[in-house]
């Protein structure tokens, strides 16, 4: 089947279709690692995206049971050179396509996605409308122009669990995380350091969380544009001093804000699993997974208060930051990769480490 | 760290005399490691026997000597020049053993030679087997079972824990006799008894085989702040039982999820931080279990290898440089990528294509050489493709072999058009699939030109399915190609083209010239793109004019 990948500036990419028929519409990104597709296709973050793979052969170990980030796919369409028909691997069950299928996903393949790579780099985001229904160009680019994009919009209600729920039973630490899109990963690994989770939805209040009486919240990652997210931000505010807080990805933007700092979207993000960034405390490196759109503004934030704690060694964006009195930090990579390397997995350490001297203090 | 200010003087040790397993591969690492010292303000003294080499040219050393790498003339020159170190870790195998000599032997202590970018017990830590075996078991990575044994009896009840099929190695041979496999109990007490036999010590290690399981390999690099990044993987398409140097490999590795992959870097870091690798590059290997994914380390090389070469060609990093750098005090994050200028080159190089290595093979001028492939090295070269399929790099690997075949021809029929099966073609077809041969890649086309399937030629080569799924997809286009040669299409002239078709290869299947082709795809507008290597996947600007071309419009 055939389908058209058609960009809001008139740019038309023609390729066959694999996965889902129909339309979708979504800001287009590309993402350059060149494994784990299958935790980027199901990373609650891609909602609103339409992601292109920069590396060209994709679904070559088709798509297992055990490595997916979520209950379900949530990027809007998936965009390849080269779509694998055959999937080679001992735990592959299902093939990328059929997987994309029965999602109802639009995945498209044989468009030379390294030319769509410069486009968006050189224009920065776009948004883009997938089909395999209209193949008309100007009808799809007038699509593309009136489709609602990220900024101002609230995509977090769309992906967040309903009701809140308990991840694991055992554990030495309680922790809330609030769910705004949340990769599993960060629960695997918080289980796998004594920790007893509870995840609840982005619009739980402070009070229902102090309720539940943790030792630690966790801000997961999330879609699209941090600065409609005002009730999270105003739920972390209440909770700054009073619990050990751990942001990762827009979690970092919310605390950003809950400290009256701004954000600001970047030209194309970063997305990817090789992104290196320094630690300022250590001066070590950490090759980073990462996946966003927007940006926390140090700058704006009081510098009394706030201390810059992690660079980005390609572009020189913050990457992490810190209260200088509570204990409270955030990193907009992520330290629960999956995809991408685990080099900074140590952050999960310290924020257990926190919770511990909190409880002593308490104690 | 900045670069050190108490080393002026540096001594580089080149390869010597090309021969099978150490080709030119090491004069490309040594030269960059010359030329980046001196543009450094290091003063570099080269020792090389062997004058066909860019090393030797005159204005890439300070000063260069053709001498014989032998431990004895190397120490003569460190008596004259007083150089304050010794880089040993770029010149291979050769450089290295003649470092160890003069270390051992209290050379570089006489002279205050210090040696950079390796130490001593890091390198016996890496090459010494049982050294080795010892730290990756503390360090809690999984390794081929392997026991030792003194008797028959002993050696039967070890076989029985390991299960079948085994390799046996007799220790302290005379002449040095090899190793030997078993693949049943029967088989296996006549081995057992003979390696026994031929042993001074009466010891024979009897180890796991690993003989197809698929293999992949890391390329490492360390700083002194123990910064650690991947350069590039690479998994093969021969599977384990084929040497690496002899095997068709593939960059970035294709067939593992990311959870396996992360696994595997995970490892490689562990290793080299345990074997103590304090600056450089190191090439480690790994085994995967096609069924299990049960993951062994089978080795590694405490030094630029020649697999680095490919590596940087293959993803735009220059490892050998970057090692010589790393080796004279810099970290990673304080040397800029040269590609991009603007990012640094403590990261992880993103490929948007995909690389093939083929070896290359004369067994045409040696008669009598046995062209069966195992563990010991026979190819004396190699070429690399680039493409952004592997159909397409695939094929154009194999046209880059000077072997007068222009992509994935056929070995047995002459004519594309005419295959006619009969049952010794297919016997012979089947048998140089089962046991691994030079021409082998040739015959996996022609098992599918013949109809075998996939789960056929999987039984007997081991090799993934997702490589022979590829293979079988070029042989399908050549079947649509003879088919429709009359009426082609442009939709199928450009599928071919983007498999990695050469016009000369068309211009057989279509019964036409190259000429003719050449002109049928210009009226058709299809003609190559050129694209860029530049270690970053299109993110950021690139600045080096590295290209390959590529059919993708």
């Amino acid at each position: 089947m055939n389908a058209i990948l058609a960009l809001e500036d008139g740019t038309i990419f023609r390729g066959r279709s694999f996965g889902a028929g129909g339309e979708r519409y979504g800001e287009v990104v590309f993402n350059t690692s060149m494994t784990g597709y299958q935790e980027i296709i199901t990373d609650p973050s891609y909602k609103g995206q339409i992601v292109t793979m920069t590396y060209p052969l994709i679904g070559n170990y088709g798509v297992n049971l055990e490595d997916v980030e979520s209950r379900k796919p949530f990027v809007e369409g998936f965009v390849v050179r080269e779509y694998s028909k055959i999937a080679s691997n001992w735990r592959s069950g299902d093939s990328l396509g059929d997987y994309l299928a029965k999602n109802n996903i639009l995945g498209i393949e044989g468009i030379d996605t390294r030319a769509l790579t410069l486009h968006i780099r050189q224009k920065g985001a776009l948004k883009a409308v997938l089909s395999t229904k209209d193949l008309d160009e100007k009808s799809l680019v007038k699509k593309a122009k009136e489709s609602r994009g990220l900024l101002g919009i609230d995509l977090v209600r769309e992906v967040v669990c309903k009701k809140p729920y308990t991840w694991n039973k055992k554990g030495k630490y309680k922790v809330v995380a609030i769910d705004c899109g949340i990769k599993l990963n960060m629960l695997r690994i918080l289980e796998g350091k004594n920790c007893k989770v509870t995840v609840v939805p982005a619009a739980t209040s402070s009070r229902e969380i102090l309720e539940i009486k943790p030792d630690g919240l966790l801000l997961s990652n999330g879609p699209g544009d941090p600065a409609a997210l005002p009730y999270v931000v105003k739920t972390v505010q209440e909770l700054l001093e009073k619990l050990p807080i751990f942001g990762i990805c827009l979690g970092h933007q919310i605390l950003g804000q809950a400290f009256g700092g701004r954000t600001f979207k970047l030209k194309f993000g970063h997305h990817g699993a090789n992104h290196p960034v320094k630690d300022l405390r250590t001066g070590k490196v950490s090759i980073t997974s990462q996946n966003h759109g927007f940006c926390v503004d140090i700058d704006s934030m009081s510098k009394k208060e706030i201390e810059l704690t992690h660079v980005n060694l390609n572009d020189g964006t913050s990457e992490g930051l810190r209260h200088k009195k509570l204990p409270v930090f955030s990193v907009q990579f992520h330290p629960e990769a999956s995809p991408g390397p685990r080099d900074a997995e140590y952050l999960f350490a310290e924020f257990v480490a926190l919770m511990q001297s909190s409880l002593k203090k308490h104690a | 760290m900045p670069k050190r200010k108490d080393i002026k003087k540096i001594l580089i040790i080149g390869s010597g005399p090309i021969v099978i397993g150490q080709a030119c591969e090491f004069d490309y690492s040594g030269t960059q490691a010359c030329k980046v010292l001196k543009q450094d303000g290091f003063k570099v003294i080269l020792v090389n026997s062997n004058p066909a080499t860019i090393m030797t040219d005159p204005d890439i050393a300070d000063k260069t000597y053709i001498e014989p790498i032998t431990a004895e003339m190397v120490e003569k020159i460190i008596a004259k020049e007083r150089p304050d170190a010794l880089l040993p870790t770029l010149g291979g195998q050769t450089a290295l053993n003649t470092t160890v000599e003069l270390a051992k032997n209290g050379v570089l202590k006489k002279y205050k030679v210090e040696m950079i970018g390796a130490d001593i017990k890091a390198i016996k830590k890496g090459e010494d087997r049982k050294l080795f075996k010892a730290a990756m078991r503390k360090i809690g990575l999984d390794l081929p079972k392997s026991d030792q044994a003194y008797t028959l009896e002993e050696a039967v009840k070890v076989a029985a824990k390991i299960g079948f099929p085994v390799i046996i190695r007799p220790s302290f041979t005379l002449g040095g006799a090899g190793g030997s496999i078993a693949y049943n109990m029967d088989e296996f007490k006549v081995l057992a008894k003979r390696g026994l036999e031929s042993s001074m010590i009466s010891e024979i290690l009897i180890e796991e085989s690993v003989t197809g399981w698929k293999e992949f390999e890391l390329e490492v690099m360390r700083d002194l702040k123990d910064n650690v990044v991947i350069i590039c993987t690479i998994e093969n398409l021969d599977p384990m039982g084929v040497h690496t140097g002899d095997s068709i490999t593939v960059a970035p590795i294709q067939t593992l999820t990311d959870k396996e992959y992360q696994k595997m870097r995970d490892a490689s870091i562990a290793c080299i931080r345990e074997i103590g690798v304090s600056t450089g590059g190191s090439n480690i290997q790994f085994a995967v279990h096609p069924e299990t994914g049960r993951m062994v380390i089978i080795e590694m090389n405490p030094r630029v290898s020649r697999s680095s070469a490919l590596a940087s060609k293959a993803t735009g990093f220059p490892i050998a440089k970057i090692a010589a750098k790393l080796a004279v005090g810099y970290t990673l994050d304080e040397i800029p990528n040269d590609i991009t200028r603007e990012t640094p080159a403590c990261f992880e190089p993103a490929i948007d294509y995909c690389v093939v290595k083929v070896p290359r093979f004369t067994f045409e001028k040696f008669a009598s050489a046995d062209s069966t492939l195992g563990i010991s090295m026979k190819s004396v070269g190699e070429a690399m493709s680039i493409g952004r399929t592997f159909k397409e790099a695939l094929q154009k690997g194999l046209r880059s072999l000077e072997i007068k075949k222009f992509g994935l021809e056929s070995a047995v029929f002459k004519d594309p058009g005419d295959v006619k099966v009969d049952d010794a073609i297919l016997d012979k077809i089947k048998r140089k699939l089962k046991s691994p041969n030079a021409e082998r890649i040739f015959y996996i086309g022609d098992a599918f030109r013949v109809g075998l399937d996939i789960e056929k030629v999987y039984n007997l080569t081991k090799i993934d399915r997702w490589f022979l799924y590829n293979i079988k997809e070029i042989i399908d286009c050549e079947k649509e190609l003879l088919k429709n040669k009359q009426n082609l299409s442009p939709e199928l002239l450009k599928k071919a083209k983007e498999y990695g078709f050469s016009d000369r290869q068309l211009a057989r299947l279509l019964s036409s010239s190259e000429d003719e082709v050449r002109v049928l795809r210009k009226s058709m507008d299809l003609s190559p793109d050129f694209k860029l290597v530049d270690t970053c996947a299109a993110e950021f600007m690139a600045h080096t004019p590295y290209f390959y071309s590529t059919y993708d419009k």
